[in-house]
Parts: C-alpha cells; sequence; structure tokens
C-alpha cells in the first residue's frame, strides 16, 4: 500500500441518462465564453451515472465514500468565499471501502425544485451543477458538471399596455406608448411616440433598452448598468400632432428574463429609455421599466387567448368575433 | 407547433391636423432692427433703431412688440445678461470711437453706410441672443433633462429667455437703467 496518496488516482465522469435527447442550451461563462450546456427545466429529474476510472488499474483505490450532489448556488464576486446554496441534494453511491477496479454508479435527483433561471453577470452568478466526489484522507477526487436551467412563464393573465404624458412645461409635451408591460424574449415592442408640444429644436431620437444588475442589500446596493440596445427610430424635427412609430424586435438582443429579488441575494432588470437629443446635444429621457419573461416553446397558447390578443389591436372597430376568425385563419395558412 | 407570428401593426394614431403640420411652428420668433433715424442737433444726435418683434412663444407679454432703442440701450442690455444669465453673451457690433473724433471726411457714426453696418450688427447680436442656443445652459453632451409627468417649473428651462432686462429691452415703452433684475415666470 502505498503511504502518498498520489499512487493511485481515478478520474470521475458524469453522464446523464437522456444525455442523446435532452436540448442544450448556450449560455456565457464569466470570463465571456459561450458553452453549451444540458438545459433543465423545474421539477424535472436528474439522473444518470458516474463512472470512476482508476488511473492504475492494476492498484486498489482506497477511499471514505463516494457521493454525488446537485447543488444551486448564488456566488456574489466581491464575496467570492461564500456560496449561497439555495438548493443542496446528496446522493451516497457508496461507503467508505476500497475500489478493486473502475466502477459505475447510477443516481437519480427525483423532480429537483430548481425556482431560479441560470445566470452569470457583472457581479454574480446563479449555477446549477451536479459534484461526484470520491473522499479520501489527503484529497478528494471530484467532477463537477454545470447544467443551465431556464424558467419558463405562460402568457400574463394582464399584460396592460403603458401609456403616459411627459415632458417639460411650454417645451416639450410627448405621450408614449408601449404595447404591453410584459415582454418575453422573443416578443415586439409596438409603440408610438406623440407630440404634443415642440419648441425646442429635436434632431433625433431613440430607444435603448437598459439591463440594470443589482446586488446587496441595504447600504451596500450596487447597481451595473448595461445599454443592450440603442435603436434610432427617428431622425429629424417633429412639429406637434406627428406620431413616430416603434417597432423594436427583442429576439435580437441577448436578454434574460427579468429577475426580482433572487434569494435575497440580487435582482435582473429591464428598462426601455426614450431619448431625445435636441439640436444643442441637450438629452431629454424617459425611462420605464418592463418585464421580460421566458416562453416555452413547448407552451401552446389558446386559441382564445390568442384571439384576445387579435382583439385588443382594434380600438373600437372590429368585434372580438371578427378578430378570432382572422386568427383562425393565420392558423390554418401555416 | 410553429408560434404565431407576431402583431406588429402600428398602433393607433390619429392624423396630424393640417394646421399643426403646416401652420406656424410653436416656437415662432421674429426679430428686426430697422428704420434708423437720427434725432436731435448738433453734440446731442444720437440713432434709434426701431426693433420689432413677432412671437407666439408664451414667455413674452406681447405677441407683436414694436419699440425704439439706441446703441447705448444694447449695451445696457449686454451688460445685464453677462452678469445675470449663465450665457455666453453675442458680440455687439464696435464702438466706432474713431468715428467720433473730429476733422473726419465723412459724417462720422451718422455716416449712412456706418448706421447700415450697425443696424446689422445689432439685429444678429439680437438674433442670436433669442435663439434657443444662446439662451440657455451651456451647450454640453452631458446635459440631460428628465421627462416627468407632473408639469413642474423646471429651474433653468432650455427656452429660458426669461431675464426681466430683455423683457423690458424688447417690449417696454423705454428702459428702466434703476430696474430690479429678475427673471420673468409665465407672462
Amino acid at each position: 500500500m502505498s503511504f502518498f496518496s498520489f499512487g493511485q488516482s481515478a478520474e470521475i465522469d458524469v453522464v446523464l441518462t437522456d444525455a442523446e435527447t435532452r436540448k442544450k442550451a448556450e449560455h456565457k461563462t464569466e470570463d465571456g465564453k459561450k458553452d453549451k450546456y444540458f438545459l433543465f427545466y423545474d421539477g424535472e429529474t436528474v439522473s444518470g451515472k458516474i463512472n470512476v476510472t482508476l488511473k492504475n488499474p492494476r492498484k486498489r483505490l482506497e477511499h471514505q465514500g463516494i457521493k454525488i450532489e446537485f447543488v444551486g448556488q448564488i456566488e456574489l464576486y466581491y464575496d467570492r468565499g461564500n456560496h449561497h446554496e439555495f438548493v443542496s441534494l446528496v446522493k451516497d453511491l457508496a461507503r467508505p471501502g476500497e475500489l478493486t477496479q473502475s466502477q459505475t454508479f447510477d443516481f437519480e435527483f427525483t423532480h429537483v425544485e430548481k425556482p431560479y433561471e441560470t445566470y452569470t453577470g457583472q457581479n454574480v452568478k446563479l449555477r446549477y451543477f451536479l459534484r461526484a466526489t470520491v473522499s479520501r484522507r489527503l484529497n478528494d477526487i471530484s467532477k463537477e458538471m454545470d447544467i443551465v436551467v431556464h424558467t419558463l412563464s405562460t402568457y400574463p393573465e394582464l399584460n396592460s399596455s403603458i401609456k403616459m404624458e411627459v415632458g417639460i412645461e411650454d417645451c416639450l409635451h410627448i405621450e408614449f406608448e408601449y404595447n404591453k408591460s410584459k415582454y418575453h424574449l422573443k416578443d415586439v415592442i409596438v409603440g408610438k411616440i406623440y407630440f404634443l408640444l415642440v419648441r425646442i429644436k429635436i434632431k433625433h431620437m431613440e430607444i435603448d433598452i437598459i439591463k440594470r444588475e443589482t446586488t446587496g442589500t441595504g447600504p451596500s446596493v450596487y447597481h451595473e448598468n448595461d445599454t443592450i440596445a440603442k435603436y434610432e427610430i427617428m431622425d429629424g424635427a417633429p412639429v406637434r400632432g406627428e406620431s413616430i412609430p416603434i417597432r423594436l424586435f427583442l429576439a435580437g438582443y441577448e436578454m434574460t428574463p427579468t429577475m426580482r429579488d433572487i434569494n435575497k441575494k440580487f435582482s435582473v432588470r429591464y428598462y426601455l429609455n426614450l431619448v431625445l437629443i435636441d439640436e444643442e446635444e441637450r438629452r431629454y429621457f424617459k425611462q420605464q421599466e418592463i418585464t421580460l419573461w421566458r416562453k416555452g416553446d413547448v407552451v401552446r397558447k389558446s386559441m382564445s387567448s390568442q384571439a384576445t390578443i387579435g382583439a385588443q389591436r382594434f380600438e373600437g372597430s372590429a368585434s372580438s368575433e371578427s378578430a378570432l376568425e382572422k386568427e383562425e385563419l393565420r392558423e390554418d395558412c401555416r | 407547433m410553429a408560434d404565431t407570428i407576431a402583431d406588429t401593426r402600428r398602433l393607433f394614431s390619429k392624423p396630424q391636423n393640417l394646421n399643426d403640420a403646416y401652420g406656424p411652428p410653436s416656437n415662432f420668433l421674429e426679430i428686426d432692427v430697422s428704420n434708423p433715424e437720427t434725432v436731435g442737433v448738433g453734440r446731442t444726435r444720437f440713432t434709434t433703431y426701431e426693433i420689432r418683434l413677432k412671437t407666439n412663444l408664451p414667455i413674452f407679454k406681447l405677441k407683436e412688440s414694436r419699440v425704439r432703442r439706441r446703441y447705448s440701450d444694447f449695451q445696457w442690455l449686454r451688460g445685464e445678461l453677462e452678469r445675470d444669465s449663465k450665457v455666453v453673451v453675442p458680440p455687439l457690433p464696435g464702438k466706432a470711437l474713431s468715428r467720433q473724433l473730429p476733422f473726419r471726411g465723412d459724417d462720422g457714426i451718422f455716416d449712412d453706410s456706418f448706421i447700415e453696418e450697425r443696424r446689422a450688427g445689432l439685429e444678429q447680436f439680437l438674433n442670436k441672443i433669442l435663439s434657443s442656443s444662446s439662451n440657455s445652459l451651456p451647450p454640453a453632451s452631458d446635459v440631460t433633462w428628465g421627462l416627468y409627468e407632473f408639469k413642474d417649473r423646471v429651474a433653468g428651462h432650455p427656452l429660458a429667455q426669461n431675464e426681466r432686462c430683455l423683457h423690458m429691452f424688447l417690449q417696454d415703452e423705454s428702459v428702466d437703467k434703476t430696474y430690479t433684475p429678475s427673471k420673468i415666470r409665465q407672462a
């Protein structure tokens, strides 16, 4: 028997049961690299096996136990030592003993709760991973496998439009309208800016999408703002009575769903920032929060909710019945 | 299996009123300096200029005004604005001291061509002051205004033009140099 533990070691390999069929999702890691990971949803079972392969097949491997954990944790970059685990499940695979040959162990975490979406941000990251460990007296052998979790929502019951009149007295009055307050990640922001009074000489107008990541609590709250998109919607000087349309496709931008007070540790919120610039480079802005959510591919909207959405477009003209007909027609045409 | 095509139709907006589209702008302002007249005799002679203002800006009490002012009135106005407002005040046409020396071949400061030159310079001076660019906070790319829902009287309004001395100069019968400098609120 070797006195030093480097005499025998092993490699661990984690393989999921449904590795062939399960979808993978792209996720950008802390260093900016994009990688693909197995995609899971809340409530799904995580099962598979671990292969422990002895480095030296003729020697025995003594160990203090073999286990596998499923962990969901939040890591604040300014406090790396502290991992806040909000999901922590463990399965013992082998009692302390020795391995005489390479071996495979099955595991299953049934219907695991995965309450939050995987997130890697500027100051915080939330991740889920499997960690298989062969415990030893001096140093453990372990292997981690990260997975990505997406949180899905269905069409919100209430999704009112945002409509407001704002401005500077005697100088600029506008009414802005966005068709919804909650948008899914592949949605389109449809809106308009109506000029009620224009006394300044406007050069152009743009709409920006701003992501704000908030970490910390109480006195040490920190906001990190990031402009995800800048989209010019008007070039030139408008006058009273003019209406400028907005049509902004969200699918082209890398965004996450709105995350509010996740485990009391951080938030990720999105804002639409309407900016007008005048001839003297002065900027006039109005910021408005929107809620982003992730629509499931598997979720099918009911016909009636589609018809309701169609009917909402018609302000007092067509009845909801004709809207339903139009919706049915669209489905058939495909 | 395919998603419904997103509804990207424009929101309903009422068509623009033709008067709004083609009518006078909301910040209409015209200023002219014209009709120079030399009054008085001998050493007490001086030239006055007519200043005509036409505007629809709410800050002006009169939508049309016509006053007569002389060069020293302009100098007074410039001094007041330089002291009170935070902007860079444009220059006036020259004092022409050399023209006031004796033994000149021409009419000195009452020479027609000189008066015309001065008239044009005074008109340019007033236009610069009244255009939104000069009568505001110094232009800077980081000057930002939040747009608010409730109507607030915002200090340092982008369309300032609210100096009492300027309004007195443009619209009052005469300039009272003993006035109290102040800012005009809504007319």
